[in-house]
């Protein structure tokens, strides 16, 4: 048994005050340098690299909900960085490799498994596509392969090689794949953030944005006006929403995804599976569960109702990659509002409003890049607008211009 | 092995409404062997022989009996063979039906890891958080530890699908739940003249009415249920399904039901949600030992299974039912030893009096502070009881009494599940201390406890209120519904009994105690949303059905808000679990075979997917792919080859403006395309990218045909019809794809082929030359003739409808046996086309890839005023491009770059690769690649990484096979 319980055991009044991961709830200040709206991880995240590098505290998360309620609660937690462009792997390659430090730096587990992710090709449309993408991986230092149906079967036995006749043609296997307990990810910055002097209000929600000749002022919530020096968005299903109250419009059509998970099973199954083919990804959780997801519902909504079509559909192909599982119990199915950019890449940076900005788009993807893009959001606000160079590609004005960073086949339904 | 032929539990007739004892059933419990009756399920059938301890707990392994004898918790989840999880209170037994216990380590009852429990006090809330990562690196190894530990039961990993199957149902009123309320409810309704569907979970009709006791004397319950069994069974307008949950609600009462291996979907006009209410639990130290049960788990017991649930009792409740429980067990033989009411002088004198009449002693203002047990915390054997001297604290003094049962009760949770995922809201009233729930949607109606109506006669005039509500909506009557209120006050308000040592449990899913739910709270979690994912509480199986309700007590009380404030966390779909199978049905992989499917598997081809289509890749050994296609090529390039080229896109478009829809759809001009010739057709998006291309043909003035790919079909046929609700140009769009089948004849004995069959037409290089359309009469079959050349030979495409497809392959297949004709398949056309240099879109483009980028800008219109794309056209050309697609060619004898190597300058990626095979036409490698531009002109080299290693290749011009094109235009 790890030292640390022994200490919580033999102690007779844990939890004391100061263990507490959260504080108290506390009144809204009349002013704060930075406002960030939205208490997700990305939100946290940003405050908390602000405090931790910056040295600025006296900064507001301002969460409608609760502490990670939006997405970072909703997500199937899957962290990778086999993604296709130059730009996108090496953005979310900063990320696996902050995610495993996470524990020991904010003194909380996040429980981060690196088990491998194994994604299938049906099609030589898709071998290419794997190839390309573990080649671009490995130069930029990633472990990622395309593996044949050898050795995937040596990987995962229980597979069928021939779902829905669709034979499994390869596999890009890579290895940095991993998931995360996705509240704890919210929780140990917000943990550390509060620690250092920044301030959680939760409940509270951004009702309007305050903009005076072109310049974000404050913003008002349902516990009163705030003004401040800057603010950072980060709301991930309601970027366009907002955006509209600070007065422009983002180039964005939300969805809803939905996702689900079963009862607990003793373990069988160590690596994420995901055919973007059958629109379906599978992974067994610590607990046991295993959690499915697909690909975002068909038709634009704000509703983050459930739906029997795309539970009817997921399952089907579930079954078909593992006949067995057609004995397991369904427990809960749930959705949340994806935020989705014609490239399947998000927007990361300036807006049309002074000291606004952005962090947004981030579709059905965002929960992988919590730390990096904190940590770059928190760059840039402390420099006060100078855009990170690992952000720069992800600028809203790439719509524009032209420039964007195609990840649509290296995103689909795997996340 | 000797069977344990017991039943010494079991009651008389008319006890056990489920049985039926002239039926027998053997089966395996542990691997003991075991009797039970047909109807029993299997924690009846076990109760019958004394058998209590089922299953072990999740987190502390402690021993677990029933608890609701109706599903509703997951203290008796078994392993049924490969099928875990399975409730052994719902789940009827069958003969040699064998049934393990779950998550032990050891046996069931000797569980080595019972230890667990004793260190409950090093596994505070929340401690896989604090602990296992220090220092950095172990959490990798205590990772794999817990890992082992995780789960309940066990999947068969061998076990092959069954047979699973849906089926549709359409009915005016749908009622769930066949309690007094659904039964009134559906009665009103059918006598309103609405078709009724009333669904019911458990194998029988009646609800509560089947089990508990509403009256002293006991004889309420039957005689109503008996009286309202007998018109509904009467009524044509009422279907019943019974053994049938109802398991979600989606939008618009589209509702899934479960019955044996079927699931039903259903859409409802109306909906009466009648589903009832789960009793709950007190809590107090020990409150999860076998034995401890809620009152209405013994009472289905006697009543639904003839079993007497204990020799000697103890009643803990907080309401007036706890009492009438106490007279069932009395009048079955049970010596109820006290009835313990935490409430001070609220029991109504009549039911006083009943209990003293049967010497059964009453303690009032008092509770069970801790249940103890016999060794191994296998069985109560005796509660603590004290005084409640405050809001859950409790006297010094104590009275022990010796129980083998203990039945409890501290009120009523509404089963709210269907409605909350229908968006209702649910609140705390503080005066009844229970959740009410409001803001129902249109055409969903809620009745009986559910709707915190707890007497008997107000519950059926609920019913038939909301009947009333649903038939107004049905336009089959306009009167108001009366008012329906009800003074019961069933729940007691804080039935929470804190122990210091522990193991008073909220959750018996998760194993959690008060005082974890407390720390959640005291470590900042404090929204109930917070506390349980950061405890799990209501995370398991049964979802919160018991733990709500205390978590949200305790929650508001450590945090000094009201329970309304707290809530509770949201409910999802589904209602109860369900199986994949049934959500996933059959299983069923339809795919589309083009006419000429059996020709090829005649002909020995390799059948590959093509989006939803099967295609013949080659045709031969599947192991000599090389070889094949290598033949068929040189086939082609020197006799004739015929490919079956159905699976390609067809769209007609025909009416006075169908020109002008071409010229805003595609790149190029048609305006002015000449009748009776083709067309390249490039389609870009909005983005100004190139997602799709085809050939057009010009059958009239106002009449197109155009092909497209065979993935692209669908989205381009979309985006027309989208793009023309827009414009409003008088045009027809059809899909024709699978009206129409085609094939290629390709090579240069392909004229000499179709002659001999077509005789209409002219087929000389002048009557029909290359690009030319015609319709033709090829030996007695109308088709459309394309002089195409997407192979590079002269080479005809044959449409026709798809009903002459086989008789059209048979014919050009004899008609070529002079010509020494073989088929050949997509992979050798792949080659084929490469050699020829033509792009095949989504292979050797990319989401990104626009026409300047493809060198495409021959088949880009840039004076019409107006295509799809055509601003982001303009704006990417005039950009300076970054990157192009090249030809390239490699030495025979070098290193094959497979398709989606990189391309490489210096450090960085400049592009990829994206077709590439050895050409036995050009005895050297050819391939595309997207280049940077500064190497992407012929004569330029790029650098390819081919399995780690740069090789250099040289770009060329494209076509690199026949530049002039002297073949295809043959
Ligand atoms: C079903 C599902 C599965 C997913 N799976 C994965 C996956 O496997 N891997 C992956 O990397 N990503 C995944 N994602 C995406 C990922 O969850 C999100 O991209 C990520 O969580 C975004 O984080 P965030 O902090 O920006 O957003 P959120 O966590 O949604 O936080 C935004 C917060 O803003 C708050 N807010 C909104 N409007 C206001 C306002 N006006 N005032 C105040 N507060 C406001 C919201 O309440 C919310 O808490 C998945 C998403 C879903 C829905």
């Amino acid at each position: 048994m790890p030292f640390s319980l022994l200490k919580y055991g033999l102690n007779k009044d844990y939890p004391f005050e100061q263990h507490a991961d959260l504080p108290k709830p506390t009144e809204l200040k009349p002013h704060y340098d930075v406002v960030i709206i939205g208490g997700g991880g990305h939100g946290v995240a940003t405050a908390y690299y602000l405090a931790k590098y910056h040295g600025i505290t006296n900064v507001a998360i301002l969460e409608k909900s609760y502490l990670g309620g939006g997405n970072t609660a909703r997500n199937t937690a899957v962290i990778r960085s086999n993604y296709l462009t130059s730009e996108g792997v090496k953005f979310y390659s900063e990320s696996v490799k902050l995610f495993k430090e996470l524990s020991n730096e904010f003194d909380f587990n996040i429980m981060y498994s690196q088990r491998g992710q194994l994604t299938l090709a049906h099609t030589d449309a898709a071998v290419r596509g794997f190839r390309q993408r573990a080649e671009v991986n490995k130069h930029f230092g990633g472990k990622t392969e395309l593996i044949d149906p050898q050795q995937i079967r040596e990987l995962v036995p229980t597979l069928n090689m021939n779902p829905a006749d669709m034979p499994v043609l390869a596999g890009l296997w890579h290895m940095d794949g991993a998931t995360a307990r996705h509240d704890a990810v919210a929780w140990g910055y917000a943990k550390g953030a509060t620690q250092r002097g920044v301030e959680l209000h939760q409940l509270t929600e951004v009702t309007d944005v305050i903009v005076e000749q072109g310049k974000v002022t404050g913003v008002k919530t349902n516990r009163g006006n705030v003004s401040c020096g800057c603010v950072v968005q980060a709301v991930a299903g309601h970027s366009s929403l907002l955006a509209a109250k600070a007065g422009f419009k983002m180039p964005i059509t939300t969805f809803p995804l939905q996702a689900m998970v079963t009862q607990p099973v003793k373990p069988f199954l160590d690596p994420l599976v995901s055919s973007p083919s059958l629109h379906c990804y599978v992974q067994q959780t610590g607990r046991g569960e295993l959690v499915f997801g697909g690909g975002s519902d068909p038709y634009p909504l704000y509703s983050t109702r459930s739906t029997m079509d795309l539970k009817e559909s997921l399952l089907a192909n579930a079954v078909e990659l593992f006949p067995f599982m057609a004995n397991m119990r369904l427990m809960r199915q749930w959705a949340g509002l994806t935020d989705m950019t014609s490239d399947y890449s998000p927007i990361m940076g300036l807006s049309p409003v002074d000291n606004y900005y952005l962090d947004a788009g981030w579709g059905t993807w965002g929960f992988k890049s919590t730390p990096i893009c904190g940590k770059s959001m928190a760059e840039l606000v402390a420099s006060g607008g100078k855009v990170p160079e690992l952000i720069k590609p992800f600028s809203m004005d790439r719509f524009n211009s032209f420039r964007q960073v195609n990840e649509m086949g290296a995103t689909a339904a795997s996340h | 092995m000797t069977s344990m032929i017991d039943n010494s539990m079991r009651l008389n007739a008319p006890m056990g409404l489920l049985l039926n004892r002239d039926n027998a059933v053997e089966f395996l419990f542990e691997g003991q062997r075991y009797q039970g009756y047909a109807g029993d399920c299997i924690a009846s059938a076990l109760l019958a022989n004394d058998r209590w301890l089922m299953s072990r707990s999740f987190k502390y392994h402690r021993p677990r009996g029933p608890l609701t004898m109706a599903g509703q918790d997951a203290n008796t989840l078994v392993q049924l063979g490969g099928d875990p999880n399975a409730l052994a209170d719902r789940t009827p037994i069958a003969p040699n039906m064998q049934i393990e216990g779950q998550n032990y380590n050891g046996t069931l009852d000797k569980d080595r890891d019972a230890m667990l429990g004793h260190f409950g006090r090093f596994m505070p809330v929340g401690f896989y958080y604090r602990s296992f990562f220090k220092p950095m690196g172990v959490w990798d190894k205590w990772e794999g530890v817990i890992r082992e530990k995780a789960g309940l039961g066990r999947l068969d990993l061998n076990f092959e699908p069954e047979y699973y199957d849906k089926k549709y149902l359409f009915t005016d009123v749908m009622v769930v739940g066949s309690g007094p309320a659904g039964l009134s409810a559906a009665l009103k309704a059918a006598d309103g003249g609405a078709q009724v569907l009333l669904v019911e979970e458990m194998p029988l009709v009646g609800g509560a009415l089947a089990y508990n006791r509403f009256d002293i004397e006991g004889i309420e319950a039957d005689r109503l249920r008996a009286e309202l069994i007998a018109k509904v069974e009467a009524h044509d307008k009422i279907t019943v399904m019974v053994d049938t949950v109802c398991n979600a609600w989606f939008t618009d009462n589209y509702l899934p039901l479960i019955q044996g291996k079927r699931l039903f979907k259903v859409r409802a006009k109306e909906c009466i949600i009648a589903s009832g209410a789960y009793e709950q639990h007190v809590v107090f130290r020990n409150n999860d030992l076998p034995g401890v049960v809620m009152c209405s788990a013994a009472t289905r017991m006697m009543k639904l299974y003839a079993i007497k649930p204990g020799q000697s009792a103890v009643v803990l409740t907080g309401n007036d039912d706890g009492y009438l429980t106490a007279l069932e067990l009395n009048d079955h033989g049970v010596n109820v030893k006290a009835v313990v009411d935490m409430r001070e002088g609220a029991a109504p004198m009549d039911l006083i009096d009943a209990l003293s009449k049967r010497g059964i002693t009453l303690h009032q203002g008092y509770t069970v502070y801790e249940a103890l047990a016999e060794k191994g915390n296998k069985r109560v054997k005796a509660v603590d009881v004290r005084k409640i001297t405050a809001k859950g604290e409790v006297g010094n003094a104590s009275r022990v009494i010796d129980c083998d049962l203990l039945c409890m009760s501290a009120g009523y949770m509404p089963a709210y599940q269907l409605l909350c995922q229908a968006g209702a809201q649910l609140s705390y009233a503080d005066d009844l201390a229970e959740f009410t729930l409001s803001k129902l949607p249109e055409h969903l109606h809620i009745a009986g406890s559910v709707n915190g109506i707890h007497q008997l006669d107000s519950v059926m005039a609920d019913g038939q209120r909301a009947a009333q509500l649903a038939l107004n909506n049905l336009n089959l009557s306009d009167e108001l519904p009366g008012k329906v209120s009800c003074s019961v006050k069933p729940n007691f308000d804080w039935p929470i009994f804190s122990h210091p040592k522990g193991k008073d449990f909220v959750d018996f899913d998760e194993d959690l105690q008060a005082k974890d739910i407390v720390n959640a709270t005291r470590l900042g979690y404090r929204d109930v949303q917070l506390v349980k994912r950061f405890s799990t509480v209501g995370m398991g199986p049964s979802q919160g059905r018991h733990s709500a309700l205390p978590t949200a007590r305790l929650v508001a009380n450590s945090t000094d808000r009201t329970v309304t404030e707290t809530g509770v966390t949201t409910a999802r779909p589904p209602f109860a679990p369900e199986k994949l199978a049934h959500i996933a049905g059959r299983i069923f992989d339809p795919y589309r075979r083009t006419p000429m499917h059996h020709r090829h598997l005649e002909l020995g081809a390799k059948m590959i997917p093509a989006g939803n289509w099967r295609r013949p890749a080659f045709y031969g050994d599947p192991n000599e792919r090389d070889a094949c296609i290598h033949t068929e090529s040189v086939h082609v390039r020197n006799k004739v080859g015929l490919i079956d080229v159905s699976t390609l896109g067809g769209i007609e478009l025909k009416g006075p403006d169908a020109a002008e829809f071409m010229n805003r759809i595609y790149t190029f001009a048609f305006l002015k395309q000449p009748v009776g010739k083709t067309r390249y057709a490039v389609y870009t998006n909005e983005h100004g990218v190139v997602i799709d291309d085809g050939v057009a043909c010009r059958i009239a003035e106002d009449h197109f045909y155009v092909t497209a790919t065979t993935s692209g079909v669908d989205r381009v046929y979309r985006d027309m019809t989208k793009w023309n609700a827009q414009w409003r140009l008088d045009v027809d769009i059809l899909n024709v794809t699978s009206a129409y089948c085609a094939v290629n004849l390709a090579g240069p004995d392909a004229r000499k082929v179709l002659e001999t069959l077509v005789t209409d037409t002219d087929l000389s290089p002048e009557g029909f030359p290359f690009l030319a359309y015609g319709e033709a009469d090829v030996a007695g079959i109308p088709a459309r003739l394309l002089r195409v050349g997407f192979v590079g030979e002269l080479g005809y495409e044959i449409h026709v409808p798809s009903r002459y497809g086989e008789a059209l392959w048979d014919l050009l297949m004899d008609a070529g046996k002079a010509f020494d004709i073989k088929p050949f398949g997509v992979e050798t056309q792949r080659l084929l086309r490469l050699e020829k240099g033509h792009v095949i879109v989504s292979q050797d483009t990319d989401g990104m890839s626009h026409p300047g980028e493809l060198s495409m800008t021959w088949a880009v219109n840039r004076k019409k005023p107006f295509f799809v794309g055509c601003r982001s056209v303009d704006i990417v050309m005039a950009q300076p491009q970054t990157r192009k697609l090249v030809g390239f060619v490699l030495p025979a004898e070098s290193k094959k770059p497979e398709e989606g190597h990189l391309v490489l300058e210096g450090d960085a990626i400049t592009g990829n690769v994206t077709s590439c095979e050895y050409s036995p036409a050009l005895k050297q490698i050819v391939g595309l690649a997207f280049a940077g531009i500064n190497s992407s002109q012929p004569g330029d080299h790029i650098y390819i990484r081919v399995d780690g290693q740069l090789v250099e290749a040289e770009v060329v011009n494209l076509p690199f096979y026949d530049p002039d094109n002297l073949r295809q235009e043959m």
